[in-house]
């Protein structure tokens, strides 16, 4: 859409994105090179928010860490906690009970419509309309009422352990969760109506900001952004891990590679996980929530462990070097925004700021997760 | 399938070391590529090679279409040794993940870069450099990317008092 | 009409006073309107229906501290919220509300409109330019380029109207379309079949002139900040935001005079200022509809729609009346 103009590169001025920008989402800084409105090269400062998890992976007991991998990525945390979770039982060879496994399945995916419903408020903010973040929160509140009844917490959850769960659902959340679907794709509709048709925000999206496959590719880029530029890729079906393959649903896909096609994928995913869910508690079956047989301490065997899962942002890896301890000799946490964010300084040269941000709001940025 | 001829074509960088398949190694181990238990290790493929083997190996996964998922690296203090571990797998339903790692002396920690084959590595190698102090030959830009900018310490390492 | 200096002052204190209370219960509205729009109650505390936070707001704003930022040109920094507030102002003295109810009308009034409005566009780069932030000057050329190029079509309808009317006179306009709903200017005519056209181009320039979203480029929070005014705090903020309030109830009472027919009832009975009224502030109300329901627009979509869509149907619709009136 924008017009082809030739880039002046000796009268530009640079500015500063962030730290605190309201389309950062966050302590996110980004250098941008101007030429007028438009982007000649830009730089992403990160660290803001900097923690060193992986430091304290290796001090702390892989049961004491559990609380960590949720300051991640506040938005959607139970997938990481999933993934911890799973690559220490993987690793220990824990058998986990079925009714623990779907458990998990729902939550997650109750969390990712949570994370995605507010990355879609937050990205239709980005563009100038206000109102439908608000619809999005409120549908959201449905999901993080239902999450704190069982897990305790509304968004820094550590609900799984190792071999189940801290406890069983009610009945009070598979109540609440079968009325949560059929509003759910009731309000789906409506921000089909509202938002996916609005010429305006069509305009702003198709044919903006092409990621090809390719560069995908090469910058290592999971979730959404990869599968709006056309790779059917998810880990839930790449990889299959927990429950998933008892489940019948699909990959959204679009091939178009622009802002709009990322965003089609993750309204897309929205049904799909609804699909999940109602599957999952229509399968839920009865039985204990923690294996029984389960050492007190965990600790273990000598080894390399990588387990990868797909959270809303994509596919977070988590890689446990153990010498035989009870605290991992070295954790590394792949996080999927941090492969998929740094793709923006090459895709945004060229481009208008206006549809740089837009362009970064389409990547749902979580800043506290690429840091870590 | 695609698991095959990735190993084929690894293997074909160590001619005539190729060792046991599938059994546990000794640590530290030889140079080889390793199939692992995909249940027990999450992934496939273990290559271990060479620095100076490192282009070769990942040019291979590069021309058999894999795409970077995370460089790190681990710090084995008793050796006196660093091990630089680079993750590959593949937009694919035949899947196969791939681990090349490196072992390189705790003194003279250098790689080089991949930067020129995964544009995406340049963050990876970046944040490696910030915990380890690896230096990676050939990065354009190796300033601390999570660290502060002026930062002249490396967490990760065994001996690192804060 | 002979124009005494007391008519002048008084005339201006009441353009002041109505331009005041609107701008300030008109952010209250817009308030109300969204958090209506979605789902939440809005400012409700401050007395009844929340009717006392505007004036708190007010108290709120004139308590801080004026602050100017360190490398800020200090003479435009403080001159541009008096220069976008002033025009404003001073277009309400020439508006008719009835047809005894105007401060002072004049002959030339839709050219002295016209006029203050595009001194707007000064004020606004003006802040931009004096707060030396990079932000607010991209924010102020953006702004002063959609305000350029939307002033054309405006202008181009505004003459339509008036060559139908034949006279530039707010009052005539408003007489000359008196008696019925089927008088008003929005309906096509044996001169100007197009008119409907004409008022829709007219309302989308004056959502574009006010700087109101989906237009709102020049402010534009998620990508600019806060556009132009990032830098202001205090009372200067304040006359910016009620410049543009101001702005909003002056293009309602435009559009209402040029195309609603004035102050005259729909089906030709008790005419009078309440019709008036009623016809702006139901404007005003789906200028608020619109800016809490659409995303805003890029800058080129937005300078592609004045150019390439509107300002050749307006001229279209221009040499289509010209011919017309000259036939029959």
């Amino acid at each position: 859409m924008s017009a082809p103009i030739q880039l002046r590169p000796d009268e530009t001025f640079i500015l500063n994105v962030g730290p605190q920008h309201p389309a950062t989402h966050g302590v996110l800084r980004v250098k941008m090179q101007m030429d007028g409105e438009y982007i000649v090269k830009s730089e992403t400062v990160l660290g803001y928010v900097h923690r060193m998890h992986e430091k304290m992976g290796e001090n702390r007991t892989y049961a004491q860490f559990l609380p960590n991998l949720s300051r991640l990525d506040y938005l959607g945390a139970l997938g990481y906690t999933h993934g911890h979770v799973l690559a220490i039982e993987r690793a220990a060879g824990i058998e986990v009970p079925e009714r623990a496994e779907y458990i998990r399945a729902i939550t997650v995916e109750l969390n990712r419509v949570a994370s995605h419903l507010f990355w879609f408020g937050a990205f239709v903010m980005d563009l100038g309309g206000f109102s439908p973040l608000m619809y999005a929160i409120q549908d959201r509140e449905h999901i993080l009422d239902m999450l704190e009844a069982v897990t305790g917490a509304r968004l820094t959850y550590c609900y799984y352990r190792f071999g189940g769960l801290y406890n069983d659902v009610d009945d009070n959340f598979i109540e609440a969760a079968k009325r949560f679907i059929p509003r759910m794709r009731k309000s789906l509709k409506k921000y089909d109506a509202l938002v996916t048709g609005n010429i305006i925000f069509r305009k702003r999206l198709e044919g903006i900001a092409p990621v090809s496959a390719e560069m995908c590719r090469k910058y290592g880029a999971t979730g959404p952004v990869a599968r709006g530029s056309g790779i059917n890729f998810d880990v839930r079906k790449n990889e299959p891990y927990s429950v998933y393959p008892e489940f019948d649903f699909d990959i959204p896909v679009y091939h178009e590679c622009d802002s709009l096609a990322r965003y089609r994928v993750r309204m897309d995913e929205m049904e799909q996980s609804l699909r999940i869910i109602e599957q999952g508690l229509e399968k839920l079956p009865d039985g204990p929530f923690m294996a029984e047989k389960k050492p007190k301490t965990i600790k273990l065997p000598v080894g390399d462990y990588y387990q990868a899962v797909e959270t809303a942002r994509g596919s977070f890896g988590i890689r446990i070097v153990s010498d035989g301890d009870k605290n991992a000799y070295r954790l590394k946490l792949r996080s999927p925004t941090y492969s998929n964010m740094h793709l923006f300084d090459e895709a945004c040269e060229g481009m208008l700021i206006m549809d740089a941000l837009a362009f970064m709001g389409s990547l749902d940025l979580v800043i506290p997760e690429i840091d870590r | 399938m695609i698991l095959e001829t990735t190993q084929q074509a690894l293997q074909a960088l160590f001619a005539g070391s190729v060792p046991a398949d599938g059994a546990e190694p000794d640590t530290p181990r030889a140079n080889g590529v390793l199939t692992r238990d995909y249940k027990t290790h999450g992934y496939h493929l273990d290559a271990q090679v060479d620095a100076d083997q490192l282009l070769a190996a990942v040019t291979v996964l590069d021309q058999a279409e894999f795409f970077i998922e995370s460089i790190t690296g681990v710090d084995w203090i008793k050796e006196k040794q660093m091990e630089v571990i680079y993750d590959f797998s593949r937009y694919d339903f035949d899947a196969c993940r791939v681990v090349i790692r490196t072992r390189i002396p705790r003194e003279k920690p250098e790689v080089p870069s991949i930067t020129k084959i995964y544009a995406g590595a340049n963050w990876h190698e970046r944040e490696t450099h910030d915990f380890f102090g690896i230096k990676f030959a050939g990065h354009p830009h190796l300033v601390p990317l999570l660290l502060p900018e002026d930062a002249d310490f490396h967490p990760l390492l065994k001996d690192f008092k804060a | 009409m002979s124009l005494t200096l007391l008519n002048v002052i008084v005339a201006v204190v009441i353009a002041i006073a109505f331009a005041a209370v609107n701008a300030a219960y008109l952010v209250w509205a817009e308030r109300r309107g969204a958090a209506r729009i979605q789902r939440r109650p809005g400012p409700n505390i401050n007395g009844p229906f929340g009717l006392l936070q505007p004036p708190l707001d007010g108290i709120k704003l004139m308590t801080k501290q004026l602050m100017i930022p360190g490398g800020a040109d200090k003479i435009l920094f403080m001159v541009a919220p008096v220069l976008a507030m002033a025009p404003a102002i001073m277009s309400f003295v020439t508006i008719p509300f009835s047809a005894g109810i105007a401060a002072h009308n004049m002959e030339l009034g839709v050219l002295v409109i016209f006029a203050f409005a595009s001194m707007g566009a000064m004020a606004i780069l003006f802040a931009g330019w004096g707060s030396r932030n990079k932000y607010s000057v991209m924010a102020s050329v953006r702004a002063v380029s959609q305000n350029v190029s939307y002033e054309i079509p405006m202008l181009i309808t505004a003459i339509t109207v008036v060559m139908t009317t034949g006279s530039m006179d707010l009052k005539a306009i408003s007489m000359a379309q008196s008696g019925g709903f089927w008088h008003w200017n929005i309906f096509p005519s044996l001169h100007s079949p197009l008119m409907p056209i004409s008022f829709i181009i007219f309302f989308i320039c004056s959502l574009a002139e006010t700087n109101r979203a989906p237009f709102d480029l020049g402010e534009a929070e998620s990508e600019l900040v806060a556009g132009f005014h990032t830098e202001y705090g205090s009372m200067g903020f304040g006359l910016f935001f009620m410049g543009e309030y101001a702005n909003i109830v002056i293009g309602a009472s435009l559009t209402t005079i040029l195309f609603l027919g004035g102050w005259d009832c729909p089906f030709g009975m008790f005419p009078g200022v309440w019709w008036f009224l009623l016809k702006i502030y139901l404007l005003i109300a789906t200028f608020i509809w619109i800016r809490w329901t659409f995303p805003r627009t890029t800058i080129y979509g937005l300078l592609n729609l004045s150019w390439k869509i509107l300002i050749p149907i307006s001229l279209f619709n221009l040499l289509l009346t010209a011919g017309l009136l000259k036939v029959f």
